[in-house]
């Protein structure tokens, strides 16, 4: 006879009381409430919005909020192609938007410039904004990006989340400005 | 085609016939552009200004023309007119946006992308790059890579350090050969012996280098 052991909650036993690590249900919950701010720039936008609907269903992943106000939202998903004129636009958007906030590049255009190598595109919003996760692809299709951004989501629990609690985070480093 | 703008020809005999291989064109000298428009806006019936673009000959004098595709929506016709510039490095040319209020933006377009200034306009503003842009870069002797200027945005140079810098071709642009099997034609470079990592060797005949008189003198 094998001995079975329940590593359920047991409320009788455990006083409804659960003990975990600050860190744990903190990312936990960030990681399943990521409220992407759709910064649709190109065709890209358009694969963000299948993504939206009911075939992908990115609300499967707690991520179905899209607000267009940067004060609400705090994935910015860069779908689409940089232009040094909508440059400053991006970062300010992504200035607006409230700590803790990731940023995800969506697509070729977005992670490098993609195929625009010209005098107007800028070669990569790494460049303005610390980037997250890079999805490739031109256009990334939607299970590109819902894989992408299931990487976030393995990324924000990893993360030290009591770190900024009690003040805000400074802005991270550029990977480009480390050089 | 000759026998279409025959009566236009006849009107205007400064006008010349312009070889085309589609709709009958006619070249205009500057002097005259807006006079000509107008008649064949007003008495030639056509009303309706497809498109305003320009020409950058680069070593041919004169360097710069402005092109007008007419259409008119009576007789269903098209025609091209074509104009120099006055000027080489700051070419002039009259505005007809008199004429049509659509030739506002594509007038800002000419101007912003070959620097062509536009006598007459009510507005002459880039509408394509940022305001304070220096060149521009449809020109043939601006580098597709572009040059290094600063960002429009002060603050954000502040913030990342990042400049508008010129794109890595990486021996771009690139073509697909017109030839041979499917397999074998993906687009490439004409020269991929560089790229990000290993540096081009620079070449007296360098499209990177950034000619004297590019500088903006407006």
């Amino acid at each position: 006879m094998t001995a079975t052991t329940d590593f359920g909650y047991n409320s009788k036993v455990e006083g409804e009381v659960i003990v975990s690590r600050a860190d744990a249900v903190i990312n936990w919950v960030r990681r399943h409430s990521v409220w992407p701010m759709p910064m649709g720039l190109a065709c890209c936008a358009i694969e963000l919005m299948a993504a939206g609907g009911s075939r992908f269903d990115i609300s499967r992943f707690g991520m179905e909020v899209m607000r267009f106000s940067p004060r609400q939202s705090d994935c910015m998903i860069v779908a689409g192609t940089v232009t040094y004129k909508m440059a400053q636009v991006v970062r300010r958007i992504y200035d607006q938007m409230a700590e803790p906030k990731w940023v995800v590049a969506m697509g070729a255009c977005a992670s490098s410039g993609g195929m625009y190598r010209s005098y107007a595109a800028l070669q990569g919003v790494d460049r303005i904004v610390p980037v997250d996760v890079y999805i490739s692809g031109c256009p990334p299709r939607p299970e590109a990006l819902l894989d992408g951004m299931m990487q976030l989501q393995e990324k924000i629990n990893r993360e030290k989340s009591l770190g900024g609690v009690f003040k805000n985070r400074p802005v991270r480093d550029l990977s480009f400005q480390k050089k | 085609m000759t026998a279409q703008i025959q009566p236009i020809l006849e009107a205007h005999p400064d006008l010349t016939e312009r070889s085309s291989a589609d709709n009958p064109a006619v070249n205009c000298p500057q002097g005259k552009v807006l006079e000509v428009l107008t008649y064949l806006k007003e008495e030639q019936g056509f009303d309706f200004l497809c498109d305003l673009t320009a020409i950058d000959h680069l070593d041919v004098e004169p360097r710069f023309e402005v092109v007008y595709n007419l259409f008119s929506t009576q007789r269903h016709e098209y025609i091209r007119v074509v104009t120099p510039c006055s000027g080489v490095t700051d070419p002039i040319c009259a505005s007809v946006v008199s004429l049509w209020g659509t030739a506002d933006w594509h007038e800002r377009e000419a101007f912003d992308l070959f620097g062509i200034q536009f006598d007459g306009h009510p507005d002459l503003r880039r509408i394509l790059m940022w305001d304070s842009y220096p060149y521009h870069p449809l020109r043939k002797d601006f580098p597709l890579a572009g040059i290094e200027v600063d960002f429009p945005s002060e603050e954000l140079m502040e913030q990342t350090g990042a400049r508008v810098k010129a794109a890595p071709m990486a021996g771009g642009p690139f073509h697909a050969s017109q030839s041979g099997s499917i397999l074998d034609r993906e687009p490439r470079g004409a020269d991929e012996s560089w790229n990000e990592h290993n540096e081009k060797t620079e070449s007296p005949e360098s499209t990177t280098d950034i000619p004297g008189d590019l500088e903006e003198g407006q």
